[in-house]
């Protein structure tokens, strides 16, 4: 059954010779007609049945076969006179002005073509192609002579006129050079000449860059489609080897009739024109050929060409099936390895599976149970490779008794079969992970929440995509390889780039922070939530009711042993730290796998946080270890918080009646402070900085002023809020937003800006006509005293729009350009591989690094950059010393 | 692979520095080298893993996160340094004209922690042209004379005198200069034309005075206890020969300009630290090797090569490979006549025509010897 796969090992390229082209060819075509008026393909018409068939049904007059396996033949057409290829226009120009016209032999001595063969010869030996460099130097140096050395006639100037008219420029003025002629010269010259201007004569004759027979491409290659009317349609290629062909006709009909020269040469002109556009539609120069209804003609060219043409679109990507896509939803329930799939998708998706001994009985209940009844079957394969579609089986029964082993059973996706999950852009390799499915009603595909910041995913409508493997080896590979477990440190930087985040740190820090204490009847709800099946701890507090503390909680779910220090996101960055003593409780510290102090946030557990508690525990116990972690802990936290409650309201954003006197002070203040500013300026007194005009000091003065005022009011609405309001506690353990956000809400929005500098455009000095012109002040400028809490006044709502929309601009922009960064760099560096010897080299085999980043450590596996975490180290072989002692 | 466990010195360096703070036994130490060995080995990359795949990933997955703003530079608030997307851009397509050359000037001890001095070198580095230190440049129409107003303060500054001036201005030879009084100076042309008398003026307000060229402005600044110049524009082969420069240290982010001054590897080393700038200005965590192997690639030839078409990717050996990138039809048509053979070894080429590609789990096969498979036949039967 399974034929030995054919491996293609090189593809030489080259062109086609004329005799090549009538030889492969399988009609002559001559008339300009599709199909008669009973709508069969005329005989050497361009639908000629023996180019291939592309009806289903029908059999292919060449080669018999029906629609999927011909794959087309190749039909002709003798040009009643040559014509250029205009793709090669240029190389034919350079040739021309190189060689002699008489005698066809390059311009140089019999010296220097000896020498420039050896030359040739030796690095055509060495490498195996012609030497590019030698190339250039043989063309200059032959364009150069101005006399034939072999038959000394003076060479004249070839011009080419764009896209495929040559010149000779005579003293007397330019005489045209006709396609014929040219094919004449270039017939005439010697192999040995051609290798020396880079034309590779094993291949490649000169004069077959000038057409005589256009080879006609099969009609599997320009299909035409039948409109529901009925109307057919012909492709664009076919309408233009209509007109070729009329031409042609027209050309040589004229010829046969002796028709004055004139008439002949627009006929060849034309002709000229068809060909060229054939080959491609976007010459300069010329007017491209166009369609009926004014659209452009898409032609050979531009098929391959670009995005959506036959490289990009067709070649270098492919399309597949197996693969399934929806809108994805969030469920915590899940883990962090597992994907929802909805059972509509679940029935449709399939598994080949061998049918054994073992698995026999398993298999006939799943055929029993059909196509539409969830873990079922779509399809058997008999040993003979005869498909059964179950959907058209009417006696189960029957079916699946006849089931034998050595069948194939496509079943459904059922619950723990491995499949690959992806989200659009695909900018890194964590793009596409490999899930565990867990099939699940309603349609939508569910992702656990850790896994978002790989794929980059929210839930505002993103859709995914899921692909399942269908062999075993790409089944194991997804297994091993692509598992999201496998892919929690990311190779970027060698931290971990799943984690928690959002309200899994808020409730992280309800959790630990100094005066969360639970009773038991809340513990225990926590730990079956987490899963934890362990005896409770003994409890902090026993009197007068018995209470555990958060930090032991979530001690219980670090690995004992494990010992770790760091500062949390709360640090303030004290000039002596105290530890342990912080007020923040910002130094955390984990000893032997319990939370001595410090509160956990997004520095412990977050998502991209390298050096965190979850690092740790990866780095240290394994990708399997860091999953159940992680799934257990977000499930503790998340009971946690649903039971607790987590809101941001209306009121937290208020500030007491203080707090916003005192903020509305410092930016009369500062309002004031400007003024003084554009005063002392306009007196020319401001001292100038180095290197700036006193307009750009002021604008700097003014700018520094302001952002100073604001961070005030933020400080002074900080102190306002305490660690009880959720704002602030998102904040401060960088679940979502920052300070500034929070000083936006409460305090004051500040300045706003286009272009990194205080909004100024609009009228002449003034950005609107409310302001007097050229008035600097903050308020005419673009600052907003309101908070989003108070509301903006209009006009400060015109200046923060003005600011929004250069944010999403800016986004707009910048997502391209760092896609076509991205492509390029992925382009350029795709081939580079590590090599088993431990170098680094390129898809030819040049060494591009002796070993791999300078230490041959692979970022992936390393500890943050580093190879190794001498810490832990030290640690592990010292604590055996603590035991003896 | 597993013989090579001898220890990079960033590893035998941390266990040194580690060392000095912590006692250990000599059986300890032992057992800490076998632990780091250990660790070390398991640290190391697959063979076979797609390094150069990750390292463009791990660069340009960022790059969405990086702001399209030209900001100032940290510290040196007055010059403006390219930053961001842009730069990291330009460093990847090693633009031959960056938008904004800068060089790092450092001093010998002599010069670095001497305030005149430094600005002195300074003075020895900035590009002075009249225009600069002239107040205003008239051209008299009725004498056939133009004057220099020269600005006495802006002269002291760059240390220039009248008369050095003067003596510019006669080296010329387009026209003969004199002093008129202490701060002007008068040029009359050596042609009588008005013609001739605009463009002497426009000659004379462009004409460098004093310093490198294309080296628009410097700043000093003081960088914990030395001084360094930083400059807008550069020119590294002439700066290095200033006379209180320190050549061992000073630098220009000018890609080309290091690969032409210093060397191929002092251009790879630029490119790294470089691109490494950007990427921590803008926050972003990325390995170091990572941006190495781009450094490396760029370079191996011993040229600088563009990430892109006009470089890496367009000198690539397969025909497939290029046509599949950019500029499709010109490399198909080249192929042809050069009678051009692809042998199919790189990424692409494999994808285009559906064949396993040569990495990771694809670039190793299972052999079976023949005469192996036949002697187990036989022992079969």
């Amino acid at each position: 059954m399974s034929t030995l796969p054919k491996v293609i090992d090189q593809i030489q390229f080259g062109l086609l010779s004329p005799d090549d082209i009538r030889k492969m060819s399988v009609t002559r075509i001559i008339t300009a007609d599709t199909y008669d008026e009973d709508g069969l393909p005329i005989d050497s018409g361009l639908m000629d049945g023996r180019l291939g068939t592309i009806e289903p049904g029908q059999t292919c007059k060449s080669c018999g076969n029906r629609v999927g396996e011909c794959l087309g033949h190749f039909g002709h057409i003798e040009l009643a006179r040559p014509v250029i290829h205009v793709g090669f226009a240029k190389i034919i120009q350079k040739v021309l002005r190189a060689i002699c016209r008489d005698c066809a032999r390059l311009t140089l001595s019999e010296d220097e073509r000896l020498d420039f063969d050896k030359k040739m010869d030796k690095y055509e030996e060495e490498w195996g192609e012609l030497d590019p460099e030698l190339v250039k130097e043989v063309l200059k140096k032959a364009t150069k002579t101005s006399t034939c050395p072999d038959c000394g006639k003076d060479k004249l100037k070839i011009r080419l006129e764009k896209p495929t008219t040559y010149y000779e420029e005579h003293e007397s003025g330019a005489a045209r050079i006709t396609p014929s002629d040219i094919r004449a010269v270039l017939e005439k010259m010697p192999d040995g000449d051609c290798r020396l201007i880079g034309i590779n004569p094993k291949v490649v004759r000169p004069e077959w860059m000038v057409i005589v027979v256009l080879p006609v491409p099969p009609v599997a290659v320009r299909p035409s489609i039948t409109l529901e009317s009925g109307v057919r349609s012909e492709d664009d290629l076919t309408h233009k080897l209509v007109d070729i062909i009329r031409i042609n006709q027209r050309l040589s009909e004229n010829i046969d009739a002796g028709a004055p020269q004139l008439i002949v040469d627009d006929l060849w002109e034309l002709l000229q024109y068809h060909v060229t556009t054939f080959f491609d539609n976007e010459v300069s120069g010329i007017p491209p050929a166009r369609h009926r209804s004014g659209r452009a003609l898409r032609t050979l060219s531009q098929r391959l060409k670009g995005k959506e043409g036959r490289f990009r679109s067709n070649l270098s990507g492919k399309r597949v099936d197996f693969s399934a896509r929806t809108v994805i939803s969030p469920d915590p329930n899940l883990g962090i390895n597992e994907v929802g799939v909805p059972s509509e998708v679940a029935q449709i998706l399939t598994i080949p599976e061998r049918v054994t001994e073992w698995n026999i009985e398993e298999m006939r209940e799943l055929v029993m149970r059909g196509h539409d009844d969830h873990p079922g079957a779509n399809y058997i394969i008999r040993s003979d490779g005869r498909r059964v579609d179950l959907r058209f089986v009417k006696d189960k029964a029957t079916v699946s008794e006849a089931l034998r082993p050595g069948y194939v059973v496509e079943r459904h996706l059922k619950d723990g079969d491995i499949v690959l999950f992806n989200r659009q852009p695909s900018l890194h390799r964590m793009s596409i992970m490999a899930h565990e499915v867990k099939v699940m009603p309603f349609r939508t595909f569910r992702l656990n929440l850790c896994v978002c910041p790989p794929y980059n995913a929210d839930f505002d409508g993103d859709e995914m995509n899921l692909h399942v493997p269908q062999s075993e080896e790409a089944r194991a590979e997804a297994r091993i390889l692509m598992r999201v477990e496998e892919n929690i440190l990311s190779p970027r930087y060698g931290g971990p780039i799943i984690g928690a985040l959002q309200d899994y740190i808020s409730a992280g820090f309800l959790l630990t922070r100094k005066n969360a204490f639970f009773t038991k009847k809340y513990v225990c709800q926590l730990f079956f939530a987490a899963g934890f099946q362990d005896d409770l701890p003994p409890p902090t507090i026993q009197k007068p009711v018995r209470m555990w503390s958060g930090k032991q909680l979530l001690s219980t779910l670090i690995p004992s042993l494990l010992n770790l220090t760091l500062t949390s996101k709360a640090c303030i960055k004290c000039n002596v730290c105290e530890k342990e003593d912080c007020p923040n409780d910002a130094y955390v510290i984990v000893r032997n796998g319990n939370l001595m102090s410090g509160v956990i946030d997004k520095k412990t557990l977050g998502a991209g946080q390298a050096n965190s508690l979850l690092h740790r525990i990866v780095k240290d116990y394994g990708n399997q270890r860091a999953r159940e972690f992680l799934d257990s802990i977000t499930r503790l936290l998340l009971e946690l918080i649903t039971s607790k409650g987590f809101t941001l309201g209306l009121d937290d954003v208020d500030l007491s009646v203080d707090s916003k006197n005192m903020i509305s002070g410092v930016l009369s203040k500062a309002e004031e402070q400007v003024d003084e500013l554009i005063r002392v300026c306009k007196d020319g007194e401001l001292e100038r900085f180095p290197g700036r005009t006193i307009e750009e000091t002021l604008e700097m003065r003014i700018m520094q002023e302001l952002a100073e005022a604001r961070d005030d009011a933020g400080t002074i609405a900080g102190r306002n809020l305490g660690l009880h309001n959720h704002a602030v506690i998102m904040a401060t353990t960088g679940a979502r937003g920052s300070n500034l956000n929070l000083a936006q809400m409460t305090a004051c929005v500040g300045q706003q800006s286009v272009r990194g500098q205080r909004i100024h455009r609009g009228y002449r000095g003034r950005v609107l006509p409310h302001f007097k012109e050229g008035d600097l002040s903050a308020i005419a400028r673009g600052f907003v005293k309101a908070s989003y809490r108070s509301g903006l006044s209009p006009i400060e709502f015109f200046f923060h729009a003005m600011g929004g929309r250069e944010g999403l601009v800016d986004t707009a922009v910048r997502t391209s350009t760092s896609g076509y960064m991205q492509r390029r760099l992925v382009n350029a560096l795709q081939d580079i591989k590590n090599e088993n010897d431990g170098t680094v080299r390129n898809a030819i085999g040049q060494i591009i690094q002796f070993v791999y980043g300078e230490d041959g450590v692979d970022p992936a596996k390393s500890d943050h950059g580093k190879a190794m975490n001498m810490d832990v180290i030290f640690e592990k072989i010292l604590s055996q010393r603590r035991v003896e002692e | 692979m597993e013989e090579n466990n001898e220890l990079p010195f960033a590893v035998i360096n941390e266990l040194k520095e580690k060392l000095e703070e912590t006692e250990v036994t000599e059986d300890e130490l032992d057992l800490i080298i076998e632990e780091a060995r250990k660790a070390y080995s398991k640290a190391l990359v697959e063979p076979g893993e797609a390094v150069g795949t990750i390292a463009a990933q791990s660069i340009g997955e960022p790059g969405t996160q990086m702001t399209l703003r030209t900001f100032h530079y940290a510290g040196v608030a007055e010059l403006n340094v390219t930053l961001g997307l842009p730069r990291l851009i330009e460093i990847v397509d090693a633009r031959k004209n960056p938008s904004t050359p800068m060089m790092t000037a450092f001093l010998d001890v002599a010069h670095k922690t001497d305030g005149t001095k430094a600005r002195d070198v300074a003075r020895r580095i900035e590009e002075t042209k009249i225009e600069k230190v002239t107040y205003d440049i008239e051209i008299n129409l009725s004498n056939m004379q133009i004057e220099l107003k020269l600005e006495p303060d802006l002269m002291e500054d760059k240390g220039l005198t009248p008369e050095f001036v003067v003596e510019k201005i006669n080296k010329l030879k387009k026209g003969d200069a004199e002093l008129l009084n202490e701060y002007t100076i008068i040029v009359r042309p050596k042609i009588d034309s008005f013609t001739e008398l605009q463009k002497l003026a426009e000659k004379l307000r462009t004409l460098p005075l004093k310093g490198l060229k294309d080296v628009k402005r410097t700043v000093i600044r003081k960088e914990e206890d030395e001084f360094v110049i930083y400059s807008e524009g550069t020119n590294l082969l002439n700066v290095l020969r200033v006379s209180g420069v320190d050549p061992l240290r000073t630098i220009s982010n000018h890609i080309h300009e290091i690969a032409d001054c210093l060397g191929i590897e002092a251009a790879r080393n630029i490119i790294i630290t470089e691109a490494i700038n950007v990427l921590e200005e803008q926050g972003l965590d990325v390995d170091l090797r990572h941006v190495m192997l781009v450094a490396d690639l760029m370079t191996v030839t011993g040229e600088v090569r563009q990430i892109g078409r006009h470089g890496i990717s367009g000198e690539k050996a397969s025909v497939l490979a290029r046509a599949a990138f950019e500029v499709t039809v010109k490399h198909l048509l080249e192929a042809s006549t050069r009678g051009e053979i692809d042998h199919l070894k790189g990424i692409t080429e494999n994808v285009i025509i559906g064949q396993t590609i040569l990495l990771g789990t694809g670039a190793i096969d299972l052999m079976m010897s023949r005469e192996r498979k036949a002697k187990k036949k036989e022992g079969k039967k």
